[in-house]
């Protein structure tokens, strides 16, 4: 087929990276479930090591079936490549890993996954890598944090927990001023409802583990390579644009171009650290993505019906969903992702603590655990379980006050939904 | 013609029609750029020949190197630039000259004068782009790289003789 018109998004779903088997014409992409490849001869084993030909030579750098599922990922954020690892934890670590240095800091919103907010603080501290924290819902924090050890900017598009919808175009502006990256985690909209490069990410990270697989069955993780950033502008990032060691010398930013970063990631980050997906889980997760669109759209769509329901509750004080008319975020929602405000919202009981405790004690259809993303509908009270070691106050500060209850909405009936909640909270009190 | 983004279809007829490339400002240098498309090019089955002047007489993958263009003996189909936008011009006059039938202009190298007049002779321009990133992207190898090949397709890969990976380009 012609390139004259990219294919449109339900498409690439399906097809983007996905060609039959040359081997054995197997239409749904096989997975090639072994550790290494037979080089055809002695010259091409040495091509392949000197990163002259593409190819394959040991499943924790490649393989073909995570292959397929960089590609597919790629195209759906318009990206210029891929590399898929083991978790969302693993991709943000070689992110980092190939832009920084001992001794540099970045900036993040303060507005994160709570297991982001671990690693950025406790486990990068060991690298002597500093985050320094700003305010997601007001970017000039953003600027105000800047300075010269400064060498990229995170954020999530649309936050944990409570669906805040950041304003990427005006952080992004910050970033492109002051010459550094900006990556954004985009687990929680996917490129179905939102595809952060055309707001002006240059490196897009995921959690593949949530709506992208979607079925709550395997962990791993991704990053997304706009080929929107020169890494030979400025001398900040030397693993990309100095002669590396490890491959004779190579200046990997004038080799690979304008998808330099993912191969970096790949070749020096995944090559020495090593968090690999399993070719079984991008198999799973590549069968994930086939159905994205169709998903997405049941999960919005019960959400909004569930937020809705849920506000006009005698029980319930607030409800902060992006997608309800009113909630501050309405209207960055409505820029950003007109489709919907994803799955994910928070909203609080009058009975506080203990009415939380009983309405995840009674559901029947929703599941009481800590995940997202999932097409079950899922619930949580975070005080009584992922926050519970830490002090009201604490709570309260990172949005996990004794009264907020946590849903990630599936894709079941959305009157079957409903109708547990309401049972539930009937029980609650 | 347009020269900000081209079919697959016209870098692929590219592809398939030429036999030999001339590469000017090759390198023997292992890791640049430029040796890494000489090598793959040869690899899939071109006749690749290194231009340099200060390389003349020597041999780089076993390739005799020449001076010029106007040096080389046998035809030469495309004349892949390794040289910057401004060195463009006046090898296009000179591939104009020698009967090429493409200029063809690396990544980071566009010279749109230099397109007019090799348009104007006949010949097919293609700037900005790289040889060996386009034949793998079109070929589907560059999938294992997890790079976009901004393509899809339902039809099954083809395999080269020298073994399962390596791919060669379809016709269509």
């Amino acid at each position: 087929m012609s390139d004259e018109k990219i294919p449109s998004f339900n498409t690439l779903a399906i097809h983007a990276g996905a060609q039959p088997d040359p081997a054995t014409g197997a239409r749904a992409t096989p997975i090639y479930q072994t550790t290494s490849y037979v080089f055809d001869d002695v010259d091409h084993a040495a091509s392949l090591f000197a990163l002259q030909a593409f190819g394959n030579i040991y499943t924790r750098i490649m393989n073909p079936t995570q292959g397929v599922l960089e590609e597919r990922v790629a195209a759906l954020d318009g990206g210029t490549a891929a590399l898929a690892v083991a978790s969302g934890h693993a991709a943000q670590q070689l992110v980092f890993h190939t832009l920084l240095e001992p001794g540099d800091k970045f900036i993040a919103g303060r507005q994160l996954y709570g297991g982001s907010i671990n690693q950025f603080n406790h486990a990068f501290k060991k690298f002597d890598w500093e985050v320094v924290w700003a305010d997601t819902t007001k970017p000039e924090t953003f600027e105000t944090a800047l300075d010269d050890k400064v060498k990229a900017i995170f954020v999530e598009s649309l936050a944990n927990p409570g669906g805040i919808v950041v304003d990427i175009e005006a952080i992004s502006k910050i970033a492109k001023k002051a010459g550094i990256p900006l990556i954004v985690d985009n687990t929680m909209a996917t490129p179905y409802l939102w595809r952060p490069k055309e707001s002006g990410a240059d490196i897009i990270v995921y959690s593949l583990t949530k709506f992208l697989g979607g079925q709550g069955n395997s962990i791993g993780g991704m990053i997304v390579d706009c080929g929107t950033f020169d890494w030979m502008a400025s001398g900040k990032y030397p693993t990309l644009s100095e002669a590396c060691e490890s491959y004779n010398g190579m200046k990997l930013a004038e080799t690979f171009g304008n998808f330099a970063f993912a191969i970096a990631c790949r070749v020096l980050g995944l090559r020495d650290l090593g968090p690999c997906i399993s070719p079984f889980n991008a198999f799973l997760i590549l069968n994930g993505i086939e159905t994205l669109p169709l998903r997405m759209q049941r999960h919005c769509d019960n959400a909004l019906a569930v937020a809705e329901w849920l506000e006009k509750q005698d029980q319930v004080s607030w409800v902060s969903y992006a997608g309800l008319t009113g909630d501050p975020c309405h209207e960055l929602a409505k820029k950003y992702m007109p489709k919907g405000a994803g799955a994910v919202f928070t909203f609080g009981l009058k009975g506080g603590f203990e009415a939380g405790v009983k309405l995840v004690s009674n559901v029947k259809l929703f599941s009481h655990l800590a995940n997202i993303g999932d097409t079950r509908s899922l619930i949580i009270h975070p005080a009584s379980t992922t926050h519970s070691q830490l002090t009201p106050e604490q709570r309260t500060a990172a949005g996990a006050g004794d009264d907020v209850v946590r849903l990630s909405i599936g894709i079941e009936d959305a009157s079957d939904i409903i109708a547990d909640l309401e049972q539930a909270m009937a029980q609650a009190g | 013609m347009n020269h900000d983004s081209y079919s697959d279809d016209y870098i692929r007829g590219i592809l398939n029609s030429v036999r030999s490339f001339a590469i000017v400002g090759a390198s023997a240098n292992t890791v640049r750029p430029s040796y890494f498309v000489l090598k793959y090019l040869l690899d899939k089955g071109y006749t690749a020949i290194p231009v340099n002047p200060g390389k003349a007489g020597s041999e780089i993958l076993g390739q005799k190197v020449y001076a010029s263009l106007r040096d080389i003996s046998g035809p030469v189909d495309v004349v892949d630039v390794f040289r910057n936008a401004q060195a463009a011009l006046g090898i296009t006059k000179e591939a104009i000259e020698i009967g090429a039938k493409v200029v063809w202009m690396q990544l980071g190298v566009r010279n749109d004068e230099a397109a007019g007049l090799a348009e104007e002779a006949g010949l097919k321009v293609v700037m900005n782009c790289c040889p060996k990133i386009e034949y793998a992207r079109l070929s589907g190898e560059i999938g294992w790289a997890g790079v976009n090949s901004r393509a899809i397709s339902s039809a099954r890969p083809k395999l080269a003789p020298k073994g399962v990976q390596h791919r060669i380009l379809r016709k269509t």
